[in-house]
């Protein structure tokens, strides 16, 4: 029997291999930035030392919602559009577990549009990574809310109608908005530390991260990979910190404090230079769970007593 | 002066007490009136007393619909009698109204038996409104000509001498009178009183009581009859709520942690009730952004932890069937409760109907077998929860119970239930997986297999809709895409197994059986006791499990000569010039029976919105036997 102290000995000497986190083989296609994304986020569980039992990737469906799959933790790849729902309610029920999300630009952006907007609403603790290609990759190539205006795809053979929306802008107009980040997959040291500070911030996360589609949307991003003046790169204390090595190469940079909303949606609003980093982040926006669950053990004798007060209300005594 | 006022006049002395073994009342007034906190208390008042009772609220669509409006009219049928009564009944004895326009709805819905007592607020008939006092007079000549014997009655008149706002307050002067009328202990009415203002200053409370003391001198005076429904007092505690009450207690009862849920009506009430009592005792209702995200809600909670409940109606249940179907898939116990409405689309959202049945059964794309279970009777709904949470959790299945917008509404007193442990879910299993073991180990004969839920070492696994190995891989492999069907369908026939076996109300054998399923249960009953007693060998069946279906039923069915369905969906008319055999649309449990027994099985049904009556099931029955004794 150990003491409570060995247990936590034990729980801080724990440490586990990058391959603990691994799944199955990703079936991803070459190139493909979802790729970054799942080696970012297997770091990201051994570096924080989460317990594999005790961590749930959910998802919706789409290439980005295979995820869960490639993660050696629980999994839920669910249903389109509708993984933050799902993921709400696995946190409701179990606030011990890590929650994550993997969802892409169709799947939260289109059909589970209404989810997302509610989802930051509740500001449960729960991290969502948006893997954006601004285009349908499973179903074959088909124009997303993300697209740019003038896509090809086998929807608008002749080049999409209407103007991209961008996530982030209509995240940060959403209340109890509480940490708004970009990243993209091409630079993986950035996106390391984004999902990182996302996963530790207490309330819901809203990672989006510019992905690469290099099968059916394979130039959307080669201005920006190969011309880094083209990345804003938003440093500061509380946010991103660039390392010298990146420093060389991306050197376009302003320092934004997160706290300051308007000036993060002003960011938001570029769309080039491309932001990446902390947007937003405001520790002090209150979770849902924390506002639901308000500390009552749910007991049989809870149950029982609670019960009969409400029969006496009902009852018609002999 | 008129006829009913000469009534009124002449009725001064000696009151006539006659005993009657039952009585339907009807209470009707505009919107927020009160009509129906009054007839609810009728209905208490006389359940205290020892009176089998069953109230039925008659709703409006809207909030505040016109004032002096047919389609406005808000109220409640209370049916009392002698013996445990188990539905509305056919036509009111008496009835109150309020104003004569929410008076005419009823009557032109045929709802009032020929010559029913009918007291009526006479303040319209004073009205400086000319249009009101001629549509007044003209009603009024209108009820006298067809029969009924009605009474004016200065309502608001009276109450103005005790309060300086009569419309609040009316209903407990008129409780006061159906008091006096059907000898109610005056005590309890003001125990009741007490009750239902139980929040609110004493000063309120004493002025409700002197309208009710003031109503019940007011119907001692000046009307010369009363009636005595003899009552025998229980001698166990018995419990008065409505269906969608009893729903919500069984949530609680059962050792559901979480409720997700959207407004609809008339499933609301349940999710409001629970609200208030849920989290006393650490629970908690979700209100989603939307129908869909309800459903998905309660999967997350359900899958990572005890099974959930989403409460909805038709509408939305079309809304989560995606949603229910990947619970099917992926087997996550869910119960879902649908209390059904008149559909399709929008329907009528506010009146009954069992038209779901088949959509709740076959409905998700694929073959997504689950359990749909209806409820009968108020203390069922309350029962049913508590069953379907250990179904859906024993057998990792979608549990369907079905109530409608009549048990919704509906009271009935029942025993108390007594709360017992093993009502309660297991805590949630956290032990670590044995080595090898695997999320869907389908047994062969069953199909069960035990679900891993995060936090078990071990256990780790993705869970997903699309066709998965025992491991939960995702396969394209036709072999296992089979294995997974099969295991999923096999939980049924295994949960079939240990259902019992219906019991017949009624002879075991017979000339004609009816078989109903839902919120017809206590209308089809009484229908046939009537049918009996008349010396016919009717007998009846009513099926709590519609999926799957208990054992024994199709020996039953064989046992009569005649089977019929009574059922509040639609059915296509035989005598319509282009229906026949070959392309009548049954109604829908006849269709499943015929489909599953082979046996030739007819069906009468009605959507009119309104609890199906005894009398016309009767009537159904009668013309049904005639027609076979023509053909022998």
């Amino acid at each position: 029997m150990s003491t409570a102290t060995a247990c936590l000995q034990h729980l801080f000497a724990e440490q586990r291999s990058l391959e603990e986190y691994q799944g199955g083989v990703p079936r991803w296609c070459k190139g493909c930035g979802d790729n970054a994304i799942l080696t970012a986020l297997q770091r990201l569980c051994r570096d924080e030392g989460l317990r594999p039992e005790k961590t749930v990737f959910v998802s919706g469906i789409g290439c980005s919602s295979r995820l869960p799959h490639y993660m050696r933790t629980y999994g839920f790849h669910g249903i389109h559009g509708r993984a933050l729902p799902i993921a709400e309610g696995i946190k409701l029920a179990r606030p011990d577990l890590h929650v994550f999300v993997n969802t892409g630009d169709g799947d939260c952006c289109s059909i589970g549009a209404a989810h997302w907007i509610h989802a930051i609403r509740y500001n449960m603790n729960i991290t969502v990574l948006l893997h954006d290609n601004h285009i349908y990759g499973l179903t074959k190539k088909q124009v997303s809310p993300t697209s740019p205006i003038g896509t090809r795809s086998n929807t608008t053979p002749r080049g999409s109608y209407l103007d991209a929306m961008s996530p982030l802008t209509v995240t940060l107009g959403i209340q109890n908005a509480s940490f708004v980040a970009q990243a993209v997959d091409w630079i993986p040291e950035s996106l390391f530390q984004i999902v990182t500070a996302a996963f530790r911030h207490r309330g819901l996360s809203f990672v989006r991260i510019l992905q690469r589609c290099p099968e059916f949307v394979g130039s959307m991003f080669e201005p920006w990979v190969h011309d880094p003046q083209r990345m804003l790169m938003l440093t500061h204390e509380n946010g991103l910190k660039v390392s010298p090595a990146l420093q060389k190469i991306y050197r376009n940079q302003i320092v934004h404090d997160p706290l300051d909303i308007d000036r993060a949606r002003e960011i938001a609003s570029s769309e080039d230079p491309i932001p990446v980093g902390i947007l937003y982040h405001n520790p002090a926006v209150p979770c849902y769970e924390d506002l639901r669950r308000a500390g009552m053990l749910r007991t049989t004798d809870s149950i029982r007593s609670s019960f009969e007060a409400e029969l006496d209300k009902f009852t018609v005594w002999p | 002066m008129n006829a009913a006022a000469e009534l009124v006049g002449s009725c001064a002395t000696a009151k006539q007490v006659v005993t009657i073994g039952e009585a339907i009342v009807e209470i009707m007034s505009d919107s927020g009136e009160g009509a129906q906190k009054c007839g609810q208390s009728f209905g208490s008042i006389a359940a205290r007393m020892g009176n089998g009772v069953w109230t039925v609220e008659i709703i409006p669509a809207e909030i505040q619909p016109p004032a002096r409006s047919i389609a406005g009219a808000s109220g409640n049928r209370i049916r009392i009698g002698s013996k445990r009564v188990t539905n509305g009944g056919d036509e009111a004895d008496l009835a109150i109204a309020f104003n004569e326009q929410v008076l005419l709805g009823r009557v032109n819905a045929g709802e009032l038996k020929p010559g029913c007592i009918i007291l009526l607020e006479s303040m319209w008939a004073d009205s400086a409104d000319p249009k009101i006092v001629a549509q007044y007079r003209e009603t009024l000549a209108r009820l006298l000509a067809e029969g009924y014997r009605v009474h004016e009655v200065p309502m608001e008149n009276e109450c103005r001498k005790l309060v300086s706002d009569p419309r609040k307050g009316k209903n407990m002067f008129v409780l006061g009178m159906l008091c006096n009328l059907y000898s109610l202990d005056m005590d309890l009415a003001r125990d009741q009183i007490a009750f239902i203002f139980g929040k609110k200053a004493d000063k309120i409370i004493k002025s409700n009581v002197a309208l009710l003391e003031a109503g019940h001198a007011w119907a001692e005076h000046n009307l010369d009859f009363g009636f005595r429904v003899p009552a025998v007092r229980a001698t166990e505690p018995q419990l008065v709520i409505n269906g969608n009450t009893a729903v919500a207690l069984g949530v609680l009862a059962s050792g559901m942690d979480i409720c997700a849920m959207y407004p609809i009506t008339p499933a609301t009430s349940a999710s409001h009730y629970l609200s208030d009592v849920f989290e006393r005792s650490g629970g908690l209702v979700h209100q989603a952004e939307d129908e869909i995200a309800a459903c998905a809600f309660a999967i997350g909670a359900s899958y990572a932890g005890k099974v959930a409940v989403t409460i909805t109606s038709g509408p939305g249940y079309s809304l989560k069937q995606e949603g229910i179907g990947l619970a099917v898939m992926a087997e996550i116990p869910l119960v879902v409760v649908d209390v059904q409405r008149g559909g399709p689309s929008t329907g009528q959202p506010t009146k009954s109907e069992q038209s779901d049945l088949l959509t709740v059964m076959f409905g998700s794309h694929g073959d997504a077998p689950k359990v749909v279970m209806a409820a009968s009777t108020i203390e069922d709904c309350f029962h049913s929860m508590i069953t379907a949470r250990r179904i859906a959790e024993t057998f990792n299945m979608v549990v369907v119970v079905l109530s409608d917008a009549s048990l919704a509404t509906a009271q009935q007193p029942f025993p108390r239930p007594e709360f017992n442990e093993d009502w309660l879910a297991p805590p949630i299993d956290q032990n670590p997986v044995p080595e090898g073991a695997k999320p869907y180990d389908w047994d062969p004969v069953t199909g069960l297999s035990r679900r891993f839920v995060p936090g078990q070492p071990g256990g780790m696994h993705t869970l997903t809709g699309l066709a998965h190995d025992r491991s939960s891989r995702v396969a394209y492999d036709p072999e296992i895409n089979e294995q997974g069907m099969h295991a999923r369908s096999l939980k049924l026939a295994a949960l079939q197994k240990m259902l019992t076996p219906p019991k017949v109300f009624g002879d075991e054998e017979g000339d004609l059986l009816v078989v109903g399923w839902g919120s017809t249960k206590g209308a089809i009953e009484e229908s046939v006791e009537r049918m009996r007693a008349e010396g016919h060998k009717v007998s009846s069946l009513h099926l709590s499990f519609l999926q799957p279906m208990a054992p024994g039923i199709k020996e039953i069915l064989h046992r009569f000569r005649q089977v019929i369905t009574i059922e509040a969906n639609w059915s296509d008319l035989p005598e319509d010039p282009l229906i026949d055999e070959t392309n009548r649309r049954y109604s829908a449990l006849a269709m499943l029976l015929r489909a599953r027994y082979l046996v030739d099985i007819d069906c009468w049904s009605e959507v009119r919105g309104r609890p199906i009556k005894p009398g016309s099931i009767c009537a159904v029955l009668r013309q049904r036997l005639a027609r076979e004794e023509q053909r022998s």
